[in-house]
C-alpha cells in the first residue's frame, strides 16, 4: 500500500455540498470536516436534509454541487460501489437487510467487495475459492459475535427482532472492512436499555480504528458518544462544536423547539 | 429423534456415508430419487414398453430441463425477469445447425461447413452468453416490468430474425438434415435394447435415443454443477443481494451492473448449451420452435417448481413436460375409455353439436393446462420445493441450536 501516510488528518470533507431536488434546497451549502477516529454526530428536526446528506457521501445522489474527499480522494459523484470500496461503509434509516439471506449471508455479502473470487473461480469451486470462502464464513460468525448475534446466524433476516436487525446491518456494514462508518438513525425504536448496549457497540468499533460518523435523534445517545456534532436545518448547517456547546446554541433550541421557546 | 432399528455398526460403509443425515437434507434426497431414476429409465421403459420411446421422450425434457437451469440463474437467483429467454435457445440452435448442415452451401458462402458438434457445443454456449452481454449491456438499467418488456421486444426479435434472414438461415424452410454427433467410442447394452453388452467403434449419434438421454444427463450434471457452485459463491450471494435490495447491495460494495450482467450471460449460455443440444438430437431448426411460447413455458417451470432452488425447478420442467407431452396428449383417449369403462360409453360418441368426448377434451387442453397452473399457484405459490436457507451449509461450531428469546418489537 502506498498510502500508509494518512494525507489528511480529516477523513472526510464536505465543501459547500448541496443537493437540490427541483424547488427543494434538500442541502445548502454545507462544509464539514470529521477527522480521523472521532464520532461524530450530525443532528436536526425531522426533514433537516441529514439522509439526503448521507445519501451524498455514499453516491446513492449525486450532490447537485460542491465537493466531497474522502481520506484525500475527490469522491463527489462515484458510484454507490466504488464509494464501499474505497472505505465508506452504511446503514439506513428504514432498515434495509437482504431479508431472505440468512444472517451470516448478509454479513458474507458485505465482504463482497474485499474478495477475490472471479466467476471461473466460482464455478469450478478451485481450492483458492473455498478457502477464501472459509476464511470469510470464519470472519463474518466474528462479526457477528462482535455484535452480539452469532446466535442468529442460520435465521433469514427478516425473522430477526427489530433490534438485532439493527446489529445485523451494522455487522455487514463493517464486514465491507470500511474506514469511516455511517449510522443513519441507529437507536431509533430502541428500549432505554438497547441504547447503552449500542453505544457500547460503537465504542467498541471506535475502538477498531474505524471513524463513524452517525445520525441520531436521541439526545441522550448523541451527548454519550460523539465528540463532536453539526447540527442541520433546513439543509442549513446552523451549529457545529462538542456536544454541551451545541446544547446550549440559541439557533439549535429555536430549531428544535420553535422561535417561541 | 428415535434410533434407528437396525443400528449399524459404527464405521460400517453405512455410518460413513451419513446416508441418515444426508437424507433429511430435501434437496439430497430429491437429487438421490431423480439418480436413480435416471440410472434405470432406459433400460426399464425398454423392457416394460418395448421401444425406446419413453427414453428419447426423456432426452427431449432434458432440453428443458437445461433451459430451466439456465433461466433459474436470471430470475430465480438474480431476481430479473427475463421474457425472451428462447432467444438466446435459438441463437445456441441456429449456431450449431448453420455450421454443421448443408445450409451454406446455398448461402452467400456458398460453402457448407461440417464443423464437430462436441465444439459447436460450447461456441453456441458462448455466441448466446455474448448475445446476452449485448442485450443487457443497454438495457438492465430498466427495472422490473421495463426489463421484461425489453427481453419479450427481444424474444420476438430474434426469430423473426432467423426467420427472415432467409438466405443464410432458409427461412421458413428451416434447418434440415444437421450433423450428428460422433465419438470415436461408445458402448451399447441391452438398456438400448441390444441383446449383449458391445463397444461400437466410431459411433454416430444419428438419432440414437440412449446416446441422445445420456449426453443430455452428463449436460445437466453438468450444469447442475456449475450453477449449485455459483449460487454457494461470491457471486450467488451478490445476485441474491440485488435481488433483495438493490440499494443495500451496491451499498455493500456490489456493481449491481456488472452482477446483473454476468446473471443474464450465464443465464443465456446454458441456453445456447441447450440449444446445440436440440439442433442436433431434433435434427431440425426452424424459427417457429422458439416462439413466446417457449419462453413463457420455462418460466412456468422456473416459477411452478421454485424459484431460486435448483432441484425445484429440474423437478417442475420434469414436471411440466410430463403434462404437456403426456397429460394434455393422451386426454382424449384417457377421457374415451375412462368413459367407457365407467358405463357413460354413449357420451363418447357424435351427437348433434357434441362432437364427442375425445374431441372435446382435445378441445379443452389448454383449459386444463391453464387450471392446473392456477390450480398449482394458488395451493402452492412458492413451487413445488422452493429454496431455504441450507442449514447444512450454515453449520458452525459457534452456532447453538435454539430459541430466540423474545425481544419487544418496538412499534415504528
Amino acid at each position: 500500500m502506498s498510502d500508509q501516510q494518512p494525507a489528511t488528518d480529516n477523513i472526510l470533507e464536505l465543501t459547500d455540498l448541496s443537493k437540490r431536488f427541483g424547488g427543494l434546497l434538500a442541502v445548502d451549502s454545507v462544509g464539514l470536516n470529521i477527522k480521523r477516529g472521532e464520532v461524530f454526530a450530525l443532528i436536526g428536526p425531522n426533514g433537516a436534509g441529514k439522509t439526503t446528506l448521507f445519501n451524498c457521501v455514499t453516491g446513492l445522489y449525486q450532490p447537485t454541487s460542491g465537493k466531497v474527499m474522502f481520506d484525500g480522494k475527490d469522491i463527489t459523484g462515484s458510484k454507490p460501489h466504488q464509494v464501499a470500496r474505497l472505505g465508506i461503509a452504511r446503514t439506513f434509516q428504514n432498515i434495509r437487510l437482504f431479508d431472505y439471506m440468512s444472517a451470516l449471508d448478509n454479513v458474507r455479502v458485505g465482504h463482497h467487495v474485499r474478495m477475490k473470487a472471479k466467476m471461473w473461480d466460482s464455478l469450478f469451486k478451485l481450492p483458492r475459492e473455498r478457502k477464501e470462502e472459509a476464511v470469510i464464513t470464519e470472519k463474518s460468525m466474528d462479526l457477528l459475535r462482535f455484535v452480539g448475534i452469532a446466535r442468529q446466524a442460520n435465521k433469514y433476516a427478516r425473522n430477526l427482532p427489530y433490534g438485532q436487525q439493527r446489529r445485523l446491518e451494522i455487522a455487514r456494514a463493517l464486514a465491507t472492512q470500511p474506514k469511516l462508518l455511517l449510522l443513519d438513525e441507529p437507536a431509533a425504536g430502541f428500549t432505554p436499555q438497547e441504547k447503552v448496549e449500542l453505544m457500547q457497540l460503537v465504542k467498541k468499533i471506535l475502538a477498531r480504528g474505524i471513524t463513524v460518523f452517525l445520525i441520531e435523534h436521541d439526545m441522550k445517545v448523541v451527548m454519550g458518544i460523539s465528540e463532536r456534532i453539526v447540527v442541520l436545518d433546513h439543509g442549513e448547517k446552523i451549529a457545529e462544536g462538542p456536544p454541551d456547546e451545541v446544547r446550549k446554541d440559541r439557533r439549535v433550541i429555536e430549531a428544535y423547539l420553535g422561535k417561541s421557546a | 429423534m428415535s434410533e434407528p432399528t437396525t443400528v449399524k455398526k459404527p464405521g460400517s460403509l453405512w455410518a460413513r456415508l451419513h446416508l441418515r443425515e444426508r437424507i433429511k437434507d430435501r434437496d439430497t434426497a430429491i437429487y438421490g430419487v431423480l439418480l436413480v431414476v435416471v440410472l434405470v429409465w432406459p433400460m426399464s421403459t425398454y423392457y416394460a414398453t418395448g421401444s425406446s420411446f419413453l427414453t428419447s421422450q426423456a432426452a427431449h425434457a432434458g432440453t428443458w430441463v437445461l433451459l430451466a437451469i439456465g433461466l433459474n440463474v436470471v430470475v430465480g437467483f438474480a431476481g430479473l425477469l427475463d421474457l425472451g429467454y428462447a432467444a438466446f435457445f435459438a441463437i445456441g440452435a441456429y449456431c450449431y445447425a448453420l455450421f454443421a448442415s448443408f445450409q451454406l452451401q446455398s448461402s452467400p458462402l456458398h460453402h457448407a461447413y461440417h464443423l464437430p458438434f462436441w465444439l459447436m457445443l460450447f461456441v453456441g454456449m458462448f455466441v448466446a452468453a455474448a448475445a446476452g452481454a449485448i442485450l443487457g449491456f443497454p438495457t438492465l438499467r430498466l427495472r422490473g416490468d421495463y426489463l421484461a418488456i425489453v427481453t419479450l421486444g427481444f424474444g420476438e426479435i430474434v426469430p423473426q430474425l432467423f426467420l427472415n434472414l432467409d438466405q443464410w438461415t432458409g427461412g421458413i424452410n428451416a434447418i434440415g438434415s444437421i450433423d450428428q454427433p460422433s465419438l470415436p467410442g461408445w458402448i451399447t447394452g441391452p438398456w438400448a435394447g441390444a441383446t449383449s453388452i458391445a463397444i461400437l467403434p466410431n459411433f454416430n449419434f444419428s438419432y440414437d435415443p440412449t446416446a441422445y438421454y445420456v449426453l443430455v444427463v452428463i449436460m445437466i450434471i453438468i450444469a447442475v454443477v456449475l450453477v449449485t457452485n455459483l449460487h454457494r459463491s461470491r457471486l450467488g450471494r451478490a445476485w441474491m443481494a440485488i435481488r433483495e435490495d438493490e440499494v443495500a447491495a451496491a451499498a455493500m460494495g456490489i456493481n449491481t451492473v456488472t452482477t446483473k450482467l454476468l446473471a443474464f450471460s450465464i443465464g443465456a449460455s446454458f441456453s445456447g448449451f441447450a440449444g446445440a443440444y436440440y439442433g442436433a438430437s431434433f435434427g431440425l431448426v426452424s424459427p417457429d420452435s422458439f416462439l413466446f411460447v417457449v419462453s413463457i413455458t420455462v418460466l412456468v417451470m422456473v416459477v411452478l417448481g421454485g424459484m431460486g432452488n435448483i432441484t425445484g425447478v429440474i423437478v417442475g420442467a420434469i414436471a411440466i413436460y410430463f403434462v404437456l407431452n403426456n397429460v394434455l396428449v393422451s386426454l382424449p383417449t384417457n377421457a374415451e375409455s375412462f368413459a367407457n369403462a365407467v358405463g357413460l360409453g354413449f357420451i363418447t360418441k357424435t351427437n348433434g353439436d357434441w362432437p364427442g368426448l375425445a374431441e372435446e377434451a382435445r378441445r379443452l387442453q389448454f383449459l386444463l393446462y391453464g387450471l392446473i397452473l392456477v390450480g398449482m399457484m394458488l395451493l402452492r405459490p412458492q413451487g413445488l420445493f422452493p429454496s431455504r436457507v441450507r442449514e447444512q451449509e450454515l453449520k458452525h461450531d459457534a452456532v447453538v441450536e435454539e430459541e430466540t428469546v423474545a425481544e419487544q418489537v418496538p412499534a415504528r
